[in-house]
C-alpha cells in the first residue's frame, strides 16, 4: 500500500470519527459543507477570560459564545438590516424562571435542572454564585459593569439549594434584570475553577484566560492568539437552541483589503465590523448588515474648561456650522443613522435623537456675533489615532467649517495608548471627537456616563445641577413610571440646549456575509456565533 | 589552548564583545518604553474603568513602583530567562517571541532564497552584458523593486492571483483553516511538516507562502541585484581578470572563479543588510497577509505601551543582530582567506 493511499483511508477513517477530534491534519475540501463556518475579524483575541485585567473588546465573544448567563435578550428584526437582540425582552438562559418580590429587592432564580458544564456536571446555584463573587470582586471593568445593575458586594449573592439562587438588592433598579444578561455575569464551572486555583490566583484568573470552564453552546477547540480561534459545538447545551454550525472559525486578518477579498471570493462566510466604506461598496453585491449601535452617538465634544466653550454662544455657533450632511457621507459612507435636522420640541424618550441643529453658516455667525468671542481664537481639535478612520475625515471637515465663522482650529493627532488618559481619565482636551456607547438601551444610562460630572466619559467636564438630579432620580425609575419620560425629556432639553457634546451621527455595526445566515446584532458589538447557519 | 584554534577564540571574543551591546539594549528598551506617551494602567483597566479600578491595575502591573525597583526586577527576571509577561496577549513574552520568530523568519529566510536565486544571475548577466536587454530588465526590476511599497504589491498580488484568477490560497496566514498545524519542533512549518513526513500539511504551508515571500522578495533583490552588478563590474574591470584572461582561461573561469568570488563580499554585506531591514518591512506583509509574525506582534504592543512584549521584541532582535553579524563575519573568511581574524 502506497503512502498516498493511507493517508486517503486515515482520512475516511477520520471523516467517520471526526466527534472525537478536534480537527484533522488535513479535512478534504468536501468536508467542510454546512459544518463549519469561518469569520475573519480584524481584532485579536487576547484572552479566553472577560474577567481578567487587559482582556480586550475582542475577547468578550469568548463569554458570548462559551459561557451561559442566567437571562438574555430577545431577537427582533431591524427594518432592512436583519436580526437584532430585543433589550425589551428578557429570556431565560440558564435560568428556567425568576421571580421579584413585591418591593423588588429579592430576585429568586430557578436554575434549569438538565443544565451541565462541559465535563458533565451539573450546574449549580454554588457554581452561580461564585461566578457572580468573581466578577465583583475581581476589579476593573466586569466589577464596574456590575455595579450597574446595583451587584456590588458577594453577600448579595446567596445560593439556597442546587437549583435556587437568590439576589439581594440595596434599591430595586430597572437596570438590574438587563445587567444580568451583559456578558459580564457569566457561569463558570466553579469546581474546575477552585480546582486550577492557586493562593496568589484565588479567582484562577491564569487558568481560565487560557482554558474556558463553562456550560455554554461552544467549547473553544484550538486559541492560537493572534491567528485563530476554533469553537466546537457543544451538543448538550440547553441555553437555547442548538447552533447549526459543528464548528466556527475565527480567523484573524488585520488588513481590511484582505478581509475584503476573502468575503467577495466566498471562503469566508462572515466579514464581522468592516469598514464603513467596504460595507457601502459591498451592499450591492453581498449581504451587507449595518445595523445602528444602539445607544452609541459620535460627538464633537467642546470642554467647558476651555474658556470660550463655556460660552453658550460659542457651542451654538460650532452647533449650526458642522457640516452633518458632508461628516455623514465622508466619515461613515452613509452607514449609520443622521442625528441632525430634528423638531426642537421634544415629544419622546428615544435616544440617540436627531437634535434640532442643522448646518446653516449664517445662523452659526449670528451665534458668534452675539457672544463674548466674536473675534474668534484658536483651538486644537483632537483625534485619537486608533479611530482616524472616522475620527480624520470628520475632523478635517469640522475645521473647515469652524474656519468659516472665525474659530480657527489646528488638528491633534494623539496615539491610541494616550488616548484615554488624556480624553476621559485627565478630561484635558479642549475640543475633541468622542464615540461613548452604553450597553444598556436607557437613555439614563447614557446619560449617566456621558453627562454627570466627574464620570468617565463626560469628556467636557460638564455640570449642570438639574441634570445630575434628573440622572439620580431617572437611572432605577422604572420606565413606565409616570415620572420618568417627563425627567428624560427634561434631560433631552437642557443637554442639547447646551451642548456639552454635540451629536453628529448614529454610527453602525457592519457585518458582510457571504453564505451565512442568522447574523444577529448586539450591544456589546460582537459576534453571536450561535445563531448563525450556513446557507 | 584558544590559540590552537583561532576561529573558535575569535567567535568568543565576538560573543564577549556583544555582551556590553545587550546590556545597553535591556537599559535603552527600558527606559525607552517607559517614556512611552499613555499610561498602560487605564488602557488595560478597560473601557468603563473608574479611579479606584485604575489604580487597582496600576498595583497589579507593579507600575506603582520607581522606576529603579521596576528595572531592578525586570533585570532579575531577565537573569533568570523570564521575559515577563504581555499584558495584551496575557501569556509569557518568551512564548509569544518563540511563536512568532520562527514564523517571520520562515518568511523573510523564504523570501531572501527568492530573492538571491533571482537577483544574483540577473545581476551578473547585467555585468557581463552592460547596455543589453538583460541590463535594461535588471534596472527596471529593481527601479520597481524599490518603488513598490511591500504593502501596496502585497494587495496586488492578492488582488491578481487570488481574487481575479483564484489560483493562490486565501490570503489567511501560516495555514489554511482545514490544516492543523504541524508539531512544534522549529516553529518553521515547512521544516517541522518535513520531519512529521506530513507532506500535505507542507503542500498547505508551502502553498500559504509563495504571495507573501513574493512580495518580500521583490522588496528584497532590489539591492541585491544592484549590488551584484556593481561589483562584477568592478571585478571584471579589474587587472587580474585581465592577466587571467590574457593567460587564455576560460569564460567560465574567469567569470565564477575569479570574478564572482571577488564581488562575494559585497553582495553578502549587502544580504546582511537586506536581512535586518527585511524583517523591518515584515510588519506590512504580515497585515496584508495575516502572518502572525513578531513584526505585527511588536507594532501592537508598542500600540497600547504593553512594556513587557516592546522590551522583549528588542531584546530578541538585537540577539538576532549579533548572531547575524557573527555569521556574516564567519562567511568573510570562507569567502576571502586573507581576512583574517587577527585583523580584528
Amino acid at each position: 500500500m502506497t503512502d498516498q493511499t493511507s493517508r486517503r483511508n486515515f482520512l475516511k477513517m477520520g471523516a467517520a470519527g471526526a466527534s472525537m477530534l478536534p480537527f484533522l491534519r488535513a479535512l478534504p475540501a468536501s468536508a467542510q459543507g454546512n459544518d463549519t463556518l469561518v469569520v475573519v475579524t480584524g481584532a485579536t483575541i487576547n484572552s479566553l477570560d472577560l474577567h481578567r485585567t487587559g482582556t480586550n473588546r475582542a475577547s468578550y465573544q469568548v463569554g458570548i459564545n462559551c459561557y451561559d448567563r442566567l437571562l438574555t435578550f430577545g431577537t427582533k428584526e431591524v427594518p432592512g438590516n436583519g436580526l437584532s437582540y430585543d433589550y425589551a425582552v428578557v429570556e431565560p438562559e440558564l435560568a428556567e424562571s425568576w421571580t421579584e418580590s413585591d418591593d423588588g429587592l429579592t430576585l429568586t432564580f430557578k436554575l434549569k435542572p438538565n443544565a451541565t458544564f462541559w465535563d458533565g456536571r451539573k450546574v449549580t446555584a454554588a457554581d452561580v454564585k461564585w461566578s457572580f463573587d468573581r466578577a465583583v470582586s475581581v476589579g476593573g471593568f466586569p466589577s464596574v459593569q456590575m455595579k450597574a445593575g446595583g451587584l456590588e458586594r458577594p453577600e448579595q449573592f446567596i445560593a439556597v439549594d442546587d437549583e435556587t439562587f437568590v439576589i439581594k438588592l440595596d434599591r430595586p433598579s430597572k437596570l438590574t434584570i438587563p445587567d444580568l444578561a451583559v456578558p459580564v455575569p457569566y457561569i463558570i464551572n466553579s469546581v474546575e475553577a477552585l480546582a486550577n486555583a492557586t493562593e496568589d490566583d484565588p479567582w484562577a484568573l491564569d487558568y481560565l484566560h487560557t482554558t474556558p470552564a463553562g456550560s455554554g453552546a461552544y467549547k473553544v477547540a484550538r486559541w492560537n492568539p493572534g491567528e485563530q480561534l476554533v469553537y466546537e459545538r457543544n451538543d448538550d447545551w440547553v441555553g437555547g437552541p442548538l447552533p447549526t454550525a459543528k464548528r466556527v472559525v475565527i480567523r484573524e486578518v488585520s488588513s481590511p483589503a484582505t478581509r475584503r477579498a476573502l468575503i467577495e471570493r466566498g471562503d469566508v462566510q462572515v466579514a464581522f465590523n468592516i469598514p464603513d466604506k467596504d460595507a457601502a461598496e459591498l451592499a450591492d453585491s453581498l449581504d451587507v448588515f449595518s445595523t445602528p449601535v444602539e445607544n452609541c452617538i459620535h460627538c464633537l465634544c467642546p470642554n467647558f474648561s476651555f474658556e470660550p466653550f463655556q460660552d453658550p454662544d460659542v457651542r451654538k455657533a460650532i452647533a449650526y456650522a458642522v457640516p452633518y450632511e458632508d461628516i455623514f457621507q465622508a466619515a461613515a459612507f452613509g452607514r449609520g443613522l443622521p442625528l441632525w435636522g430634528g423638531s426642537e420640541k421634544i415629544t419622546d424618550t428615544a435616544w440617540p435623537r436627531k437634535t434640532q441643529y442643522y448646518t446653516d453658516l449664517d445662523k452659526a455667525r449670528e451665534h458668534m456675533a452675539k457672544s463674548n468671542h466674536a473675534d474668534g481664537f484658536d483651538v486644537p481639535l483632537s483625534i485619537s489615532l486608533d479611530l482616524a478612520s472616522w475620527m480624520e475625515p470628520t475632523a478635517l471637515l469640522i475645521q473647515e467649517a469652524l474656519g468659516k465663522i472665525g474659530i480657527n482650529v489646528t488638528i491633534e493627532k494623539i496615539p491610541g495608548a494616550n488616548w484615554r488618559t488624556a480624553v476621559l481619565v485627565e478630561k484635558r482636551l479642549p475640543l475633541h471627537l468622542e464615540n461613548f456607547g452604553g450597553w444598556l438601551n436607557t437613555p439614563d444610562y447614557y446619560f449617566f456616563w456621558a453627562y454627570k460630572d466627574g464620570h468617565l466619559f463626560n469628556s467636557s467636564n460638564y455640570r449642570n445641577e438639574e441634570i445630575e438630579a434628573l440622572v439620580d432620580a431617572s437611572l432605577h425609575m422604572p420606565m413606565d413610571d409616570p415620572e420618568y419620560a417627563p425627567q428624560i425629556k427634561r434631560m433631552f432639553e437642557i443637554a442639547l440646549d447646551e451642548l456639552p457634546r454635540i451629536p453628529l451621527y448614529q454610527p453602525a455595526l457592519n457585518v458582510a456575509t457571504n453564505g451565512a445566515e442568522g447574523y444577529e446584532f448586539w450591544f456589546h458589538r460582537q459576534l453571536d456565533a450561535r445563531v448563525l447557519k450556513a446557507g | 589552548m584558544l590559540t590552537s584554534f583561532p576561529r573558535l577564540r575569535a567567535i568568543l571574543l565576538r560573543l564577549a564583545q556583544a555582551i556590553p551591546v545587550v546590556i545597553g539594549v535591556v537599559v535603552i528598551s527600558f527606559l525607552l518604553t517607559r517614556a512611552l506617551p499613555g499610561d498602560p494602567a487605564v488602557y488595560f483597566a478597560g473601557v468603563a474603568a473608574d479611579e479606584a479600578s485604575i489604580e487597582e491595575t496600576r498595583v497589579a502591573m507593579g507600575l506603582d513602583k520607581s522606576l529603579p525597583v521596576q528595572f531592578v526586577r525586570y533585570v532579575g527576571d531577565l537573569l533568570q530567562g523570564d521575559l515577563g509577561q504581555s499584558l495584551s496577549s496575557g501569556r509569557p513574552v518568551a512564548t509569544d517571541l518563540a511563536n512568532r520568530l520562527p514564523a517571520s523568519l520562515e518568511l523573510t529566510l523564504t523570501a531572501l532564497i527568492l530573492a538571491v536565486v533571482i537577483a544574483v544571475p540577473l545581476g551578473i548577466l547585467a555585468a557581463t552584458r552592460p547596455g543589453t536587454w538583460v541590463d535594461h530588465l535588471c534596472r527596471v526590476v529593481v527601479t520597481a523593486g524599490v518603488s513598490l511599497p511591500t504593502f501596496f504589491t502585497g494587495i496586488l498580488l492578492i488582488y491578481i492571483f487570488y481574487y481575479l484568477m483564484g489560483i493562490a490560497p486565501s490570503p489567511l496566514g501560516r495555514l489554511d483553516f482545514i490544516y492543523l498545524s504541524p508539531d512544534h519542533v522549529t516553529g518553521f512549518y515547512l521544516i517541522d511538516a518535513a520531519l512529521m513526513g506530513d507532506w500535505e500539511t507542507w503542500r498547505g504551508a508551502a502553498k500559504q507562502l509563495v504571495l507573501p515571500a513574493a512580495t518580500l522578495a521583490l522588496f528584497t533583490l532590489a539591492p541585491i541585484a544592484r549590488m551584484t552588478r556593481a561589483a562584477m563590474l568592478t571585478a571584471l574591470s579589474s587587472d587580474y581578470i585581465r592577466t587571467a584572461k590574457a593567460a587564455g582561461l576560460s569564460n567560465g573561469t574567469v567569470l565564477y572563479r575569479y570574478a564572482f568570488r571577488n564581488s562575494l563580499l559585497p553582495v553578502v554585506t549587502t544580504l546582511g543588510m537586506v536581512f535586518s531591514f527585511a524583517l523591518g518591512a515584515n510588519v506590512l506583509v504580515e497585515k496584508v497577509f495575516a502572518w502572525p509574525g513578531i513584526g505585527s506582534y511588536a507594532v501592537e504592543a508598542l500600540v497600547v505601551s504593553d512594556y513587557a512584549a516592546v522590551q522583549g521584541f528588542v531584546l530578541a532582535m538585537a540577539l538576532l543582530f549579533v548572531a547575524l553579524n557573527l555569521v556574516i563575519d564567519l562567511l568573510y573568511t570562507t569567502i576571502d582567506p586573507r581576512i583574517g581574524f587577527g585583523a580584528q
